[in-house]
């Protein structure tokens, strides 16, 4: 990794380059232990779930659990490129929802409670990025520039979308819905589901940014120390605002996911969302400080609830407790998060 | 632009910076008034002045963050860039600030080459070119520092050199060190000044401020005294003798006191020992403590005068248990106190005015009764905890009407009232549990002329009635209440005065951290 620097260097006074090279070796190894620290909490949970039920390793169960963690996964992405610039969106749960059930409704016909103007599915899907982008666009500028504290803004803004789209679907599903429209929920590559592949491909490309763009590592700096950032001449105001349009973004990217899985839309889609993606991002390491925390860390959270509410299935607990186990387990897994990886949680 | 360090000095000898007669008035106050002052290469220009001198507002402009109202700021022989252009700014000159501009969660290697390309103009970042160039720089300069490490496990120092290097990387030949020292061990000061004699080797120009005037005759060349934004004195180092740079700083005082602070008249007697601390050493960010032992008795008013991180509010919180000390210990009322229970040595008949009120003071939407009263809950309450309000109220107009308190009414929440007058509940929440030791920091720091005599004056009678003080300041007004003054630099205590009237320069040089025989 380190280019060759030795020669030029080696009569000066400080610092054996070849002491310092073996420091590099180890800080790397160090580092990539932390991301890593919820593996052996998977693998116990992979030992648990062969113990529930024969049928939790077999291949169609374990695509299951990754078609069902993929949409979570996009949130989870969206939601750390925003934790680590030291804000937070609550509203992506709304946008969830509210996006694909705008598109939806413009071109379903109204025997599927489509509003029956019957667009184009490709303007549909137009409609969908372009309320991610406009809803993000709302919340950064609003929380960004006019300095609205982001736990309320972005709170009343979900409040807002999820009741936009309980109004207009009165309770009831969006269903029928054109293939091009379900397409990236419903249909499969080399028999893995598009949505894990578009969702793997999410985190890949989020990594690779924020480690290799010189906007990425701003971002790592706005979250760690805002004051220096400005003084280094980032444009912090631009970066956060950016920030939050893309993450509305692939929210609402996600929900068109889940509307594709299940080819419909509720009038309950997304609700609850949040909370699974905040302890996702948050088991994973990402810091709620900002600054801190890597997309290999926040994948490793998303398998983690994934494979928990998929034992759970399959194991016969009651469905009714299935949500305090949930939360039982999430605590447990910060905890031992925080024995093994000390800064995070 | 990368690090060129053989180069040496430019062959033309323009200053790398240079203020021109330059004006800024801020409201009402006149922050500079015809200021000319350069830094050269390869030199260390001491600055001077005492706090509100004028130093700060001399750095912003020098750094491009505000524009002079007349004059002009000149940089490597250049007229000053644009403030827009901030990136112009960061390549002529660099500012290691007091407060850190580190990012603690990325490497150093990556907070030296913050927001910049190493290899070419893409927005890709080379890891591999960015580290072995940080490494380098660090190896050129003979900073010790492995460019790998988290920024957030770094000491003060390291994080100090991290802003150097940074500065250095971008090419700036102009370096200021807003007091660098402040909260560095003595071992650190001395590692600081090697590496700003080898900055100097290279050709850098460097605007050292610092209050320690030691310093300054250690590793400047010349030295720059502001006084009431006015430049008093400037010239080499070796031709100003410290007594005529502390005078610089001093000026003419003001002619009610002269030179001498009149102490206030003590009445009544000294009485036993109440607050013994005995070899107290503490490690603080805001200014460790190392071996110092103090004691106040019954009726006195000990002032530990010291500067910022000098150590002397870190004494104070350690009293009454906010930070726990290292070695030695802390005895009230002849009992030692448990470290580290705020609760505790509260209840030993403490009383407390921090430092911060803001932070620490009162509770701002709570009324100045109940504020006045908030130490003294105990005594309100009876069965069940039921508060008494009219107990409540004659206590708080009690210490209200002893403190002169201007508010409405005693419902009237703090955070309406002035700052001197919020400063006044503070003191009169501390004053109202009947304490045996007070220790008040920094109690006339953002007050007005008559809220500062009242508190001052209350100060005295709380004395003479026996209270022991220990009064922690750095604002000489408030030392005329003491009967006793014990100077702190670095942690230690320097000098003591226990003779009234205390001379003005005589304090002056102790603090600052030179001999006092002066």
């Amino acid at each position: 990794m380190t280019e060759p620097m030795a020669e030029k260097t080696a009569e000066r006074p400080v610092a054996a380059p070849r002491a310092m090279a073996r420091r590099d070796i180890r800080a790397v190894v160090v580092k990539f232990f932390r991301e890593l620290t919820l593996v052996p909490v998977i693998v116990v949970l992979l030992i648990a779930g062969a113990l529930v039920n024969p049928v939790f390793f077999t291949t169609s169960n374990l695509i299951n659990v990754a078609e069902g963690g993929a949409a979570l996964g996009m949130v989870v992405v969206a939601e750390s490129l925003i934790l680590l610039t030291g804000k937070f969106d609550i509203s992506l749960q709304g946008t969830f929802g509210l996006a694909p059930l705008l598109g939806a409704w413009l071109i379903a016909p109204k025997a599927s409670e489509g509003l029956g103007t019957q667009f184009s599915p490709w303007i549909g899907l137009l409609i969908v990025l372009v309320v991610g982008l406009a809803v993000g666009t709302i919340n950064g500028i609003l929380v960004v520039k006019a300095n609205f504290n982001a736990f309320i803004f972005t709170l009343a803004m979900s409040i807002l979308l999820t009741g936009l789209q309980l109004g207009w679907l009165g309770g009831s599903t969006v269903y029928n819905l054109p293939e091009v429209f379900i397409y990236l929920g419903a249909q499969s590559w080399f028999g893995i589901p598009v949505a894990i592949w578009v969702t793997v491909a999410t985190f890949a490309a989020a990594a690779l940014f924020l480690r290799y763009h010189r906007v990425g590592r701003a971002m790592y700096a706005i979250g760690g120390n805002l004051e220096a950032a400005r003084a280094a001449g980032i444009q912090v105001d631009r970066i956060r605002i950016g920030v939050f349009m893309v993450a509305s973004v692939l929210a609402a990217v996600a929900g068109l996911m889940q509307a594709g899985r299940v080819t419909a839309v509720t009038a309950g889609q997304g609700s609850n969302l949040i909370f699974g993606v905040f302890a996702a991002a948050v088991i994973g390491g990402i810091s709620l400080e900002g600054g801190r925390g890597r997309m290999v860390g926040a994948l490793t959270g998303v398998i983690l609830l994934s494979l928990v509410t998929n034992i759970l299935t399959l194991s016969n607990i009651s469905s009714t407790w299935i949500d305090a186990v949930d939360g039982a387990i999430i605590l447990i897994a910060l905890g031992l998060a925080k024995l093994i990886g000390s800064e995070r949680a | 632009m990368q690090q060129d360090s053989s180069a040496g000095p430019a062959k033309v000898p323009a200053p790398v910076g240079e203020a021109e007669h330059v004006f800024k008035t801020f409201g009402e106050t006149r922050a500079l008034i015809d200021v000319s002052l350069d830094v050269r290469p390869g030199e260390c220009h001491g600055l001077v002045g005492r706090n509100g001198a004028g130093k700060s507002t001399l750095v912003s402009l020098l750094t491009g963050l505000t524009r002079p109202d007349r004059g002009s700021i000149r940089l490597e022989g250049q007229p000053a860039p644009s403030l827009a252009d901030r990136g112009a700014w960061l390549e002529r000159v660099a500012c290691v600030y007091q407060r850190s501009m580190v990012v603690p969660p990325l490497t150093v290697a990556e907070n030296v080459f913050l927001n910049r390309p190493t290899a070419g103009d893409t927005p890709l970042v080379n890891w591999g070119s960015m580290r072995s160039q940080a490494h380098e720089l660090m190896l050129d300069w003979g900073f010790d520092l492995d460019v790998d490490q988290e920024a957030g496990r770094l000491t003060v120092e390291q994080r100090q050199v991290v802003e150097i290097a940074r500065a250095l990387s971008i090419g700036a030949r102009f370096l200021i060190l807003d007091e660098p020292t402040a909260a560095l061990e003595k071992s650190a000061v001395e590692r600081l000044f090697e590496r700003v004699t080898r900055l100097r080797e290279g050709g850098v120009g460097v605007l050292y401020i610092s209050h320690h005037l030691e310093e300054i005759y250690e590793i400047c060349d010349r030295v720059s005294v502001l006084r009431d934004g006015e430049l008093v004195l400037s010239g080499a180092v070796r031709d100003i003798a410290q007594g005529s740079l502390v005078a610089a700083m001093v000026g003419s005082a003001p002619p009610r006191r002269a030179t001498e602070i009149e102490a206030v008249e003590k009445k009544g007697a000294i009485g036993e020992n109440r607050l013994v601390v005995d070899h107290l050493s503490v490690l603080s960010r805001a200014g460790s403590v190392a071996d110092v032992s103090l004691s106040v008795r019954a009726g006195e008013c000990v002032g530990l005068v010291g500067l910022d991180g000098s150590g002397s509010a870190t004494v104070a919180d350690t009293i009454v248990g906010l930070l726990k000390p290292d070695s030695g210990s802390v005895s009230i009322n002849g009992a030692p106190a448990r470290p580290g229970k705020v609760d505790a040595a509260l209840g030993r008949g403490v009383g407390y005015v921090p430092q911060d009120r803001h932070a620490r003071g009162f509770a701002p939407q709570l009324g100045v009764d109940e504020n006045l009263t908030l130490t003294v809950l105990d005594r309100l309450s009876r069965l069940l905890g039921i508060v008494s309000f009219r107990r409540r109220a004659a206590i708080a107009e009690k210490q209200s009407e002893n403190l002169q308190i201007v508010a409405h009414s005693l419902s009237q929440p703090v955070s309406s009232l002035s700052g001197g007058n919020q400063q006044k509940v503070v003191v009169g929440r501390a004053l109202a549990q009947d304490p045996s030791v007070l220790v008040v920091v920094n109690p006339t720091v953002g007050v007005d002329v008559a809220s500062k005599e009242a508190l001052l004056d209350t100060l005295a009678r709380a004395r003479d009635q026996g209270v022991a003080i220990l009064l922690v300041s750095d604002d000489f007004e408030d030392l005329r209440v003491c009967t006793r003054l014990m100077v702190m630099v670095r942690g230690r205590i320097a000098a003591v005065f226990d003779q009234a009237p205390w001379d003005r320069q005589r304090l002056i040089a102790a603090v600052e951290g030179l001999d006092v025989a002066v």
